[in-house]
Formats: C-alpha cells, structure tokens, sequence
C-alpha cells in the first residue's frame, strides 16, 4: 500500500543512497510532504515558492506512470498505491 | 580525465556543427560505474534555441529508463555553444545535476565561414561540475577499433 518514488543520483543525498523510496499521499503535494518527514531537505529541492504559492522547480521532472505532472495537475496530480513515480532533474543549460 | 573513442567524439562534433546555429545536446551512456562513454544518444535540443538547451521531458524519461534497464548511466553529457566559448555558463553550471558525468561542451563559433563551409576549428572541452563548482578535465581521444590513428587524428581538429 504505498507509491514507489524513483529518485535521480542528485538527490540520494537525502535517501542514504536509496534509488527508489516509498510515500503515501493522494496527491503529489501530499506526497512530497510524506517524502519530506522520512528524508528531510528533499522538498526544498522540488518545489519552491513563488509570488505566494508552492509549485514543482522549474527544471524538476516529476513523472506519475510515465506521465509528465505538469500535464496531469502538477502539485495537484492525483495519486493511487501502486502508482510509481519518478523524479528526473532537467537536462539543460544556455550559453 | 576523459576517455572516449574517435567515433564519438567525431559524432559529437558533427551533431553541433549539424544543429548550428542552435545548440545542439545529447548523451554518451556507459555501464554503471564504468566511466566507458560508449552508446552515442544524440537528444533533440527542445528549446530549439542558439542560446539554451533542454531535452525534451518525455525524451528525457525514456532516456532514462532505457539507461536503467541497460544498467548505464549517464558517462558524457554534451551540449555546443555556438557564438560563445566551450566553458559552463552560470545557467549550465547551475542546472549540472549529475555529478558523475563528464560535461562535454563543443564551441562551433569558428566553425563556420562567411559562405556555410563547417571545416573551421571546433573547440572541445570536458568538464566535472559538482556543487557548482566545475573542474575542467584533460580529454583522450582512443582511435577507433580499424581507423588508423593518423587519420581520424586528422579528422578530429578540424
């Protein structure tokens, strides 16, 4: 009864190294959060706040089955046990 | 230290010198923990920009599973700069987030003459980026298995 969260080589810091973890939450915000209360300092690196508002980082992927979160809802993107979600830093830069 | 074979570091020039005047991007993939680039992953530059680049989220996901499955990782991540030098800007150095690779950047600025010819200089560069702080690296270039040295030498600075 859980979500398994894939985690990116930059952020097993937070995970003793862990490549996958599990969460809970009914939404990816809710998740975050139960992510943040095992591996503390990990939402900082995914969310940020702007004008007021907590939304994903700009150059933070989140993935819910393979679809982008940014398509399906963002912070607000339903989830259900067994979902897996993956977490991919951008790939990007500019001269 | 850099090691990566004529074949791919040829294939990394032509695909900046191909997408100039945008930017051009991509991967080299090695086994885990090999630090051997060996499978050549040119990514489309989704920015479509002659001054930035991003791969494409969904490109990126596969990219990703795909290494997973292989058990590779990232070895080489490359992007060209087309009127700038080949050193990390703040945003490059700011976005690096895999400390294991090799940040490789191609500079395609002299590459080009007044009449499109491709066959000035390319500079070539590799790079460790880690906490923000980038490390640059000596690069050497392996001939490819049946390519005699003095050849792809040759073809490799210009």
């Amino acid at each position: 009864m859980a979500i398994e969260v894939r985690i990116p080589t930059i952020l097993r810091t937070y995970t003793d190294g862990a490549k996958a973890v599990e969460g809970t939450g009914g939404k990816l915000a809710e998740l975050i959060d139960d992510l943040e209360g095992n591996h503390p300092g990990i939402k900082d690196r995914l969310v940020e706040e702007k004008a007021g508002s907590v939304d994903l980082r700009r150059f933070v992927n989140v993935y819910i089955n393979d679809e982008d979160v940014r398509f399906i809802g963002g912070l607000d993107a339903e989830l259900s046990d067994g979902d897996q979600v993956v977490v991919l830093p951008a790939v990007a830069g500019g001269c | 230290m850099l090691t990566i074979a004529q074949e791919t570091y040829d294939a990394i020039v032509a695909h900046a010198k191909r997408d100039h005047p945008d930017e051009a991007c991509g991967v080299v993939a090695g086994p885990e923990g090999s630090d051997r680039p060996e499978r050549f992953i040119p990514m489309v530059n989704a920015a479509g920009s002659p001054t930035f680049y991003e791969f494409d989220s969904s490109e990126l996901l596969a990219l990703y599973k795909d290494m997973d499955a292989r058990d590779e990782e990232p070895v080489v991540i490359y992007h060209s700069h087309t009127a700038t030098e080949a050193y990390p800007s703040r945003t490059d150095i700011g976005l690096a987030s895999e400390p294991n690779a090799h940040y490789v950047l191609v500079s395609t600025r002299d590459s080009f003459d007044e009449e499109g010819n491709s066959d000035g200089p390319v500079e070539f560069r590799s790079y460790r980026i880690i906490d923000g702080v980038v490390t640059e690296e000596d690069i050497t270039v392996t001939p490819t298995a049946g390519t005699p040295p003095e050849t792809s030498q040759e073809a490799s600075t210009t």
